[in-house]
């Protein structure tokens, strides 16, 4: 394999404390080594004037499986204008708020991102995801299978039996090649299998007799006692409602008391997804106002919790999630077309387009509360960009988000830019706050953050000697003053992108399609004869496939597989 | 001696039966016998044995007759074809694996081809209803453990999905319906006495080619107004009685097929359908389902999907991807005589269009691959036999509800014969030479 040292950039390394101080980064078979062992064959790309960072990790992402592809199926218009012609190192790719599996691929590669976790996998839909998975490039990917309304788990936790919970996770993860525990809108997306729903974290689960405060208290404990790279990762109740930022503090509430017990140097019990959904107060539309500081002051606070943002970019898109109870909601208030797949012991999906309009106050609103998030973290590595994509807005909008946060003007630009910015200055805080964050910032926010809430800070995230060589150098230079835009331009398009130490992207074109490989966690538990009883059973009585089928994940679905080895049997 | 293979997939219908046990002499060659399998699915199974059949490429000559030739030959004859069309049409994919639609759209890629699967002549519609509308659905799995309202809607699952009903949606006990049929109201609308209608608990008549009346007149009974005294033949009381028995339900489900899709009104019908889903919504909770007919179309429509975001009739010709039904789709691309070369997998577009495209067909360089000999084989220039999917190749196929099942090998090819992965990778490699990329 080549080797390279990339001479003279401006490096923001948080792994390191490195704060923009000019450094040479140097790699050699697919890992960062010491810039003093690099050979004299080592290809020399000079970043003088420019930004280096680790390659940035998405967290939280719709990019493959059944609701992405239904979406991109479903929505023709959503391709238009959008195609680009296959080249010498691209199939061609299309779409905008769904893109095609290459596009996602390429666009991911293209502003600097070289991992990416699909944040809602249905288990029994895994083959699904995984074959696109394969077809999406460069990125190294993992999938979230969900688990908070699974009736196994609900069952077990019924009758608050941790160990099975989290023998039966472990053979989902297995099963399924996932990477963590996710929670959907626990127990209210079962609700919805009879078209109901929960609002609160104490209402109960038609039939199952259990609320989704004792399923994610159940699931933290699973967790932490399998030890898995990652925490819990949670989309809580009450989604998209005005007044829900109680819901959101009452699910927050539920970390109380735990601590993160792993050996990967994750310390967070919970990690709270697409915040921006879950921070509105108000009783209605009409005041409907931003509730960001009540939720930062408490996550502030709380070390055992992590939280993404969910930023909203003001495009039109495709709202996608397993809470198939707020899909059904939300067609209601918009009228758009609306798909739907419930699925067996599992798991729902929705889907609805959504039009995040300047002129709608409402929309305003939730642009500054996402942004409000970030700028009252006081702790960059527990506060991570997203956009839920492409609930919020599009990834590929990542570097219009980043310039919002790093420029005051562009903020200031945009509020005065939306017809009703009255309503948006008064029912937020957004117009007074003058914080801009830093380059340091978004390598934490975007890069070691993200790694270390994920469990993966051996491997990404950080540019020290030993971690896989996933380098963007970005033509940007932060000695230099520079307009709004530049920011954007830059994030846009990385000057060089190397992920596992293969030269993927140059000058924002790709020109290698790398080495992609699926991440997944292999948890050993003790031999579980229960657990394994109760799965056949489950599945020669209610499920539509057999178990042998559901299990068969074969090589050639997960093509280049990388599994994180947890051991729990002790 | 034999051995027994269990959870074998069967590759006929879009019911996907996952549960199959085939009995298989010990050296992996024969196939004895097939458990499980509803009468057409064994059929499948056995037919893979027939003695007589072709197992070498075979070229048209000029005097009408046959030649065999090898696949290397055949592959040639393939890729220069595609190489030197204009606008060559790959039509098909329904009944092979995902892997070797995989492979079939880097070609198409490469050539600049349209790309089309058998959606174009039966649930084509319904993507285009989709596409207004949306589609609330499930998977089968809900249906069998909480559905008691049960719609077939212009099809006919006890001839063409004979296994659904007790797999899925009338026989089995579910965690919630636990007493299996007695859980559950069936309600079927054709204008035949078919004997999926003759299971029915309400058998609504329709008459022919009035389903969009019958649907909106459901529609206006869940809203309490007023109706005629007759709608497409149903009086007015029993379609308020059937539609208030799916509103007293607790989970519902239409299934359709093409009944609905290819009548007249065609993807109006369907857009109707969901609007009646949607609307029965308001008062339980129901799912719509198409009754995909082939067993694999639905991962052609999923693999289009995630590769170029168009789930059928996909153009490829400018170098981008463009959807256009009615001017994209097979039928009117042959019909208009627009297409230069034809390119069939796995399907049998020779006994399904109209004799206008087939006409077509037989005037222009075409090459079926297909395991059996079928009418479109009988008009291709080249007939390319291939090893069974699902049976002698596994692979990756989507059922009707889009529930992802590899299928699974249980018997050897006959020597030396190729599967459509393997032989589509060597059109695709030198596909690739002709055209420099290689
Ligand atoms: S119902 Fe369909 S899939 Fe099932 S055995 Fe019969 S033909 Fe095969
Ligand atoms: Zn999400």
């Amino acid at each position: 394999m080549s080797e390279y040292i990339i001479k003279n950039g401006h490096v923001f390394d948080p792994t390191q404390g490195i704060k923009g101080d000019k450094a040479d980064i140097a790699i050699k078979d697919g890992k960062i080594i010491k810039d003093s062992e690099v050979s004299s064959k080592a290809k020399v790309i000079d970043a003088k004037g420019k930004t280096v960072m680790a390659g940035a990790i998405e967290i939280h992402a719709h990019i493959a499986g059944p609701k992405v592809n239904l979406g991109r199926i479903y929505r023709p218009e959503d391709k238009l204008f959008t195609y680009q012609s296959t080249t010498a190192n691209t199939r061609m790719a299309g779409g905008f708020s769904i893109p095609t599996t290459f596009k996602t691929g390429y666009e991911y590669a293209k502003m600097g991102y070289t991992t990416a976790m699909e944040a809602a996998m249905p288990p029994l839909f895994s083959r699904h995801v995984h074959e696109e998975m394969r077809d999406t490039p460069i990125i190294d990917e993992g999938a979230y299978p969900v688990f908070g309304n699974n009736w196994f788990v609900m069952e077990y936790l019924k009758n608050k039996e941790i160990e099975n919970t989290a023998a039966y996770c472990a053979w989902l993860l297995r099963a399924t090649k996932g990477f963590a525990i996710k929670l959907v809108n626990p127990g209210g997306t079962e609700a919805w299998g009879w078209g109901l729903n929960c609002l609160s974290v104490d209402d109960p689960v038609p039939y199952f007799d259990i609320t989704p405060a004792e399923i994610i208290k159940g699931l933290i404990e699973a967790n932490e006692y399998l030890g898995l790279p990652h925490s819990i990762h949670i989309h809580p109740n009450n989604l998209g409602n005005p007044g829900n930022y109680t819901t959101t503090l009452d699910t927050l509430k539920l970390s109380a008391g735990y601590k993160a017990k792993n050996k990967f140097g994750r310390e967070q019990v919970m990690h709270l997804t697409h915040t921006q959904f879950h921070s509105y107060g108000g009783d209605t539309w009409a005041n409907f106002e931003s509730k960001a500081k009540e939720i930062m002051d408490f996550v502030n606070k709380a070390k055992n919790v992590t939280i993404d943002t969910g930023n909203v970019t003001l495009d039109e898109t495709t709202t996608m999630t397993a809470d198939g109870p707020f899909e059904h909601h939300l067609t209601e208030l918009n009228h758009l077309k609306w798909a739907n797949v419930d699925v067996e012991l599992e798991t729902a999906a929705g889907i609805v387009p959504y039009i995040y309009s300047p002129s709608i106050s409402v929309c305003g609103i939730q642009w500054a509360i996402g942004l409000e998030l970030a700028l009252m973290a006081k702790d960059p590595m527990r506060c991570f960009i997203t956009t839920d994509h492409p609930n919020a807005g599009p990834f590929t909008r990542y570097p219009r988000v980043i310039k919002w946060l790093m420029s005051n003007k562009a903020r200031q630009d945009q509020i005065k830019a939306f017809k009703n910015s009255d309503k948006v200055v008064s029912a937020t805080n957004i117009a007074g706050m003058d914080r801009e964050l830093s380059l340091y910032d978004i390598a934490q926010m975007t890069r070691a953050g993200p790694a270390k809430s994920l469990g993966i800070p051996s491997m990404f995230g950080g540019l020290k000697p030993g971690m896989d060589a996933d380098v963007v150098v970005y033509d940007f230079n932060p000695d230099k003053p520079s307009a709004p835009d530049q920011i954007e331009a830059a994030f846009s398009r990385a000057a060089h992108v190397f992920k596992s130490g293969i030269e993927v992207v140059t000058n924002g074109e790709v020109v290698n399609n790398g080495h992609k490989r699926t991440l997944w966690v292999n948890a050993k538990t003790k031999e579980n004869p229960q657990v394994m009883r109760d799965v056949q059973e489950k599945f020669i009585k209610y499920y539509s496939v057999t178990q042998a089928n559901y299990e068969a994940l074969g090589h050639h679905i997960v093509p280049n597989p990388y599994a994180i080895e947890v051991d729990a049997t002790q | 001696m034999t051995k027994t293979m269990t959870d074998v997939v069967c590759p006929f219908c879009g019911t996907l039966c996952d549960d199959l046990e085939v009995v298989v002499s010990d050296d992996g060659k024969q196939l004895k016998e097939v458990y499980n399998a509803c009468v057409i699915g064994t059929e499948k199974f056995l037919h893979s044995q027939t003695k007589d059949r072709i197992t070498r490429p075979r070229l048209k000559q000029p005097d009408g007759s046959w030649k065999e030739v090898s696949y290397d030959e055949a592959v040639e004859y393939t890729a220069q074809m595609l190489a030197n069309a204009k606008k060559p049409l790959m039509y098909g994919w329904s009944s092979t694996n995902c892997e070797a639609q995989s492979v079939g759209h880097e070609i198409a890629e490469m050539a600049g081809a349209c790309v089309d699967n058998t959606a174009a002549v039966c649930h084509g519609p319904t993507v285009i209803a989709l596409q207004d509308i949306g589609l609330p659905s499930c998977t089968l799995g809900e249906i069998k453990n909480r559905a008691d309202r049960i719609l077939f809607w212009g099809c006919n699952p006890a001839h063409a999905h004979p296994r659904h009903m007790s797999r899925y949606s009338i026989y089995p006990r579910g965690f919630f319906t636990g007493k299996g049929q007695k859980s559950r109201k069936m309600i079927v609308v054709d204008p035949r006495v078919t004997d999926t209608a003759k299971l029915a608990d309400v058998h609504l008549q329709v008459e022919q080619g009035r389903d969009y009346e019958l649907l909106n007149a459901f529609r206006v009974a869940l809203n309490n107004e007023w109706l005629p005294d007759v709608v497409a033949g149903i009086p007015a009381a029993k379609i308020r009685e059937a539609a208030d028995l799916c509103k007293n339900g607790r989970f519902g489900i239409i299934f359709f097929g093409m009944g609905v899709t290819q009548t007249l009104s065609k993807n109006h019908n369907i857009d109707e359908a969901i609007a009646l889903t949607k609307h029965l919504n308001e008062f339980t909770k129901f799912s719509i389902m198409p009754m995909r007919g082939h067993y694999n179309v639905t991962g052609s429509g999923e693999v289009l999907g995630w590769q170029f975001g168009f789930p059928y009739s996909v153009d490829l010709t400018r170098g981008f991807a463009r959807y256009n039904p009615g001017d994209t789709s097979s039928i009117d691309l042959l019909a208009r005589g627009e297409v230069d070369a034809m390119f069939t997998i796995a399907s049998d577009p020779g006994a399904h269009f109209p004799i206008s495209c087939v006409k077509h067909i037989a005037k222009i360089p075409s090459v079926c691959i297909d395991p059996h000999q079928t009418p479109t084989s009988g008009v291709s220039k080249l007939h390319v036999p291939v090893a069974f999917v699902g049976v002698e190749v596994g692979g990756n196929a989507y059922r009707m509800d889009n529930v992802p099942i590899d299928m699974r090998k249980v018997v050897d090819p006959p020597a030396g014969m190729l599967t459509d992965e393997e032989f589509l990778t060597k059109v695709r490699d030198r596909l690739k030479q002709l055209k420099g990329k290689a």
